[in-house]
Formats: C-alpha cells, structure tokens, sequence
C-alpha cells in the first residue's frame, strides 16, 4: 500500500495558505534532506531539477517530526489554524 | 467566550489538560480549558491502553460509562527474525482488578472532556493558543488567533511539542535522539474474526510488543493492540535513526504488516486510519524546567513518558492531577509566584512520575549503547535457538549447538558476548539497586 492509499480515508479541512514553510536557498545547501525521510506523510519532497523543496502541506499529520529532524531549524513549523488540518476519529 | 475572571487556563484538552481541570473545576476554581482541535481528541493519537486504577482516580468507576474498547488481559511479545519468530504471553487473571483498556483517542478523550465541563470545566475547542501573555516575567494569560485571555495561573498541557513551553524558555529544542516517531494504522475487521485470531472471550483483548524484524538496527518497537472491531498496529521509532535510513517510516509499517508472523493477524482487514505522533522519549534526563512565575507543565509538555512501558496517559493524568493541586493551594494563598508554584515539583518528585523515570534513567543510558545487541543480535539469535530446539533431521543435536555458540563466538567475539552479558547484567542492577 503506498502512502496516498494510506492518506485516502483520512479528513482533512485544507486551509488555502500553509502552515509550513522554509528558506529554500538553505534546502539548497542541506545535505541530509532529512525532512523528506522523517515525514510520515511524505510531505516534503526536493525536486532535483528546480531546485526547490516541495511541499504539500495539505497532507500533513501534524505530528512535528520534521521540525525536530531538520538539522538546519530551516522549517518555520507551526500549527494549523483552529479547525484547519487533519481530523482523527480514532487517533 | 468568557466574562467573570478565570482562576487557571489549562492548555491542551488531551489526558493532562482534562485531568487537570476537572481536579480544578471540583474544588470549586474556575476554570478554561483551551483546544485547537474541533474537539477533544481530534488531533491525537495513541497505541494503545489507559491504566485503570489510575485513570478511575480521575474518573471512578469510567469502564461502566466510558467508550472503552476491550479491557486487556493478555499481553504477548513477539520477537521478530526474518521470517520466523518466537513469542511469549503472559495472561492476566481474569478475576482480578481491571488492569487497562484499550481506547479510541478520538472517542476517549471526547468522553472526558464532555465529563469535565459537566463538573463546571469552561472549554473552548477550536481555539489555538498562540503565545503567552506575560507581564514582568510572569506568565499572566494566553493569546489566541482573536484575543487574549488573562488567568491567574496558566498550566501547559499542549503535548509533546510544547511549542509555548519552549517559548518561555522552560523546555529546550528536543534532541532528535530524545524523541521518537510512531506511525499506525486502525484496521477494521468483524469482531468475530479478531476474537477468533487472538483466541479472546467476551470483550477481552490483547496487547502485543514487537521488536526486530523490519524494525531491526534501530531504536524501534512495534505495538498491536484489539479493539474492539478493529486492530491498531504501528511502531516507534528514534527521530535520530529514522533520519538515517533510507526507509520512510510507512515502508517500514508495510514490511512490519508483512511479516508472516504478524500479516495472518490483520489479514483481510479494512484500512480506516493512518496516523502518527511523537512520543517523547528522552525520560528522566529530559524532565524540563516544571514551572515559573504563574505557569507549570504537565503530561508529554514535560516529557512524562515511560516508553519501555508504554505508559504516558497515565503519567498525564497523575501530573496534571497535582499540577492542579498546588494551583488550588495557590489560588487560596492568592500566591502565583514560582516559589509558591515550586510545590509542584516537590509532589512530582515523591510520585511514581518521577520515580519510575528516575528507575529506568541508568539502565535506558546503557540499553542505548547497546541497542544494536538488545533489539536486533539477541531477539534474532533466540529465534535461532528455537529453530534448533524444535527442528528434528539428520545432524546430531550436540553438532548443532555447537554450532549455535560458535557462531556466537564468531559473530561478536568472547569478549563481546562477555560484554553484552555484563550489559544486562548492569540494566537489571539499575533497575532494582
Ligand atoms: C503511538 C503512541 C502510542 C502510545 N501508547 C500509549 C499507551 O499504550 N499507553 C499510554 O498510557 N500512553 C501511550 N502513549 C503516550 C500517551 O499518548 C501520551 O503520553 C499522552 O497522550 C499525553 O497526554 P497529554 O495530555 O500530555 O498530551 P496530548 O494527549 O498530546 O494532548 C495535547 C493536547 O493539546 C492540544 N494543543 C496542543 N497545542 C495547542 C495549542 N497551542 N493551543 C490549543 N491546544 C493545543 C492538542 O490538540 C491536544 O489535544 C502513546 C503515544 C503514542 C504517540
Ligand atoms: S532538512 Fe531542513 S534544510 Fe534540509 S531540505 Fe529539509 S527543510 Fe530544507
Ligand atoms: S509535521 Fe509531521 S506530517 Fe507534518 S510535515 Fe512535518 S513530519 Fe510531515
């Protein structure tokens, strides 16, 4: 099973702005790209050709794994809004 | 929201945020409990089981009302190797006290904290607490996304992120080696299959621990647990070493549910939730800073987790119990300083939070030098020892464990295995000493 059939039955209430962000020029240099292992949901992933850190927020568990494993504290971490992101129902 | 003056804002509506303020709300305080979530227990996640006795201290008797999913009376371990594996039970007497249930956060928490604003708890779901508002050092209310709300005490009980304790320097940035990551999936299955495959009577259940396997060169360990129409499995894993591998932590799951030890168990099964969380781990050395001027810790906020035992909802409650305590002192001395709220500290200190933390502090420190012998040579070599215990052919028993030790011998070296030995040795010293 691969990670978007496991994302399906989850509900999400998106919020049309981000919750996450970072400083690509520094992605650029990081040599680890750990937030693209540690991610659960495989939110983050680098795009080789653009050189930019993709990022789709939407997915996002809320969990707080990549603020931690990012060794450059390059992601600007933040919750999302009241009522906005994941809803379990079993949790 | 609020008119007439809160005496405590409690932040977080999770195991520590409720008991907190139901403890309050039942000595007559007036109380605000704050969550971001639609409601309480929407946005978290556990294994997993709560711990009767303790939680019946916050709610007696809750398993004749509450959403409890089966009341645990087995519990096994597995030890995974590639494709075998061996596994040890041990079967509570049915008779005696209930020990722990399995729940369903989203419903549990929901449940408690629908009890606490029956008992006069004010809540606020859907509100996210952004900073907090401090007057000359001291902690003196919250600000949401729309306004700000004064309170005589504040007590964070925001979880494992503790975003806002670290904001007032009372906790540091986790250490990636403090905290680990767990991922699960709720799988669906009719409660005539699970009661079959886990030979279970009634609405009993079991709760499994899972070590090795694909969870092998890594400080990992995996987790089953029966619901009652369905079965959480996940794992734990180090943010340290996930960061290293070149696996994601659901691939990982994947080769977990695969295994033939585990698949029979969820086979067939409905996949109705995929989640993660993270599971403070660093134990005693990792205890933070529990108060200052007019706020105080409690639960996964001070990193109260016991994660040999899975015991963190437990440790919520109980902390968010005498957090509540020492405020209510302090309300009736109208004293909030640090010095009045050092109290806390003191009840933490003569508890089982801190006791139990401070037990495992030395024996965790040598498990973790010597992970890689702990959850992955020995479970993988005990699978091996059964292989030639229970395989009947040709060779002479005696060739075999010879064979067997000098493999051993072999694969770490005399001074190796005396090593490891003497490892165990001193884990179990420091538990009892
Ligand atoms: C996979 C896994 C398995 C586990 N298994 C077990 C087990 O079997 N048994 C056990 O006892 N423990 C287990 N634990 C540990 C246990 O879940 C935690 O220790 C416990 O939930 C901690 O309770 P808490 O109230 O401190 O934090 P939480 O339950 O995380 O609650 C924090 C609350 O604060 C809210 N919040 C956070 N920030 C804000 C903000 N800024 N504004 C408003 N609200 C906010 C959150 O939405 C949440 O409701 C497990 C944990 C995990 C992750
Ligand atoms: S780990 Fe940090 S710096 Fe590296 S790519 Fe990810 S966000 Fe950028
Ligand atoms: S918080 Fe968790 S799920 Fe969200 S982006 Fe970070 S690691 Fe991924």
């Amino acid at each position: 099973m691969n990670i978007d059939d496991k994302l399906a039955p989850l509900r999400y209430n998106t919020d049309s702005e981000s919750h996450l962000s970072v400083d690509n020029d520094v992605c650029m240099r990081c040599k680890t790209k750990s937030c693209t292992k540690v991610c659960p949901a495989n939110v983050y992933e680098w795009c080789e050709d653009d050189g930019i850190l993709r990022i789709r927020y939407e997915n996002c568990l809320e969990c707080g794994a990549c603020r931690i494993a990012c060794e450059k504290k390059n992601i600007a971490w933040r919750y999302p809004k009241a009522s906005y992101g994941v809803k379990f129902k079993n949790g | 929201m609020v008119n007439s003056k809160i005496d405590v804002i409690v932040v977080g509506g999770g195991c520590a945020g409720i008991s907190a303020s139901i403890v309050l709300a039942r000595a007559g305080k007036k109380v605000l409990l704050v969550e971001r979530g639609d409601f309480s227990g929407s946005k978290n996640v556990f294994g997993g089981t709560i711990y009767a006795r303790q939680t019946a201290e916050i709610f007696p008797k809750f398993w004749e009302t509450a959403p409890v999913e089966r009341e645990i009376k087995e519990h096994k371990f597995f030890l995974l190797s590639e494709n075998n594996s061996f596994e040890a039970s041990y079967k509570e007497d049915k008779e005696t006290e209930h020990n722990c249930y399995t729940v369903n956060r989203a419903k549990w928490d929901r449940w408690a904290c629908e009890k606490a604003q029956k008992e006069g708890v004010l809540f606020a779901p859907k509100t996210l607490v952004k900073a907090l508002v401090k007057q000359n050092n001291k902690v003196i209310g919250i600000e949401t996304e729309y306004e700000k709300y004064y309170a005589d005490i504040v007590i964070l009980a925001d979880g494992v992120n503790s975003l806002l304790a670290k904001s007032i320097g009372l906790r540091e940035e986790i250490k990636p080696s403090d905290v680990a990551l767990s991922v699960k999936e709720v799988i669906k299955l009719p409660r005539n299959v699970i009661e079959e495959r886990f030979h279970l009577e009634n609405s009993f259940g079991t709760a499994c621990r899972i070590i090795s396997g694909p969870l092998k060169n890594m400080f990992a360990m995996g987790f089953m647990y029966t619901n009652l129409d369905s079965i959480s499995i996940g794992f734990g894993v180090s943010v340290k070493d996930l960061k290293n591998r070149d696996k994601k932590p659901y691939e990982i799951l994947e080769e977990l549910k695969a295994h033939p030890t585990i698949a029979p168990y969820i086979k067939g099964g409905e996949l109705v939730e995929y989640n993660a969380h993270l599971i403070p781990e660093g134990g005693f050395k990792a205890i933070p800073k529990l108060y200052s001027d007019g706020v105080m810790i409690v639960g996964d906020a001070a990193m109260f987790v016991n994660s040999l035992h899975f015991e963190g909802t437990n440790l919520a409650m109980l902390s968010g119990k005498l957090a509540a305590e020492t405020a209510i002192g302090a309300i009736d001395k109208k004293d909030f300083s640090a010095l009045c709220l050092s109290e806390y500290e003191r009840k933490i200190k003569s508890s089982i939070v801190y006791k139990d933390l401070k037990t495992y502090s030395k024996p965790m420190k040598i498990a973790e030098k010597n992970l890689e012998f702990l959850l992955t040579y020995a479970p993988y070599k005990i699978c091996k020892f059964f292989e030639i215990f229970t395989t009947a052919d040709n060779r002479p028993k005696r060739n075999k464990y010879r064979k067997f030790i000098k493999d051993a011998i072999r694969e770490r070296g005399v001074f190796g295995l005396i090593k490891a030995m003497w490892c165990l040795f001193r884990m179990g010293i420091g538990i009892i000493k």
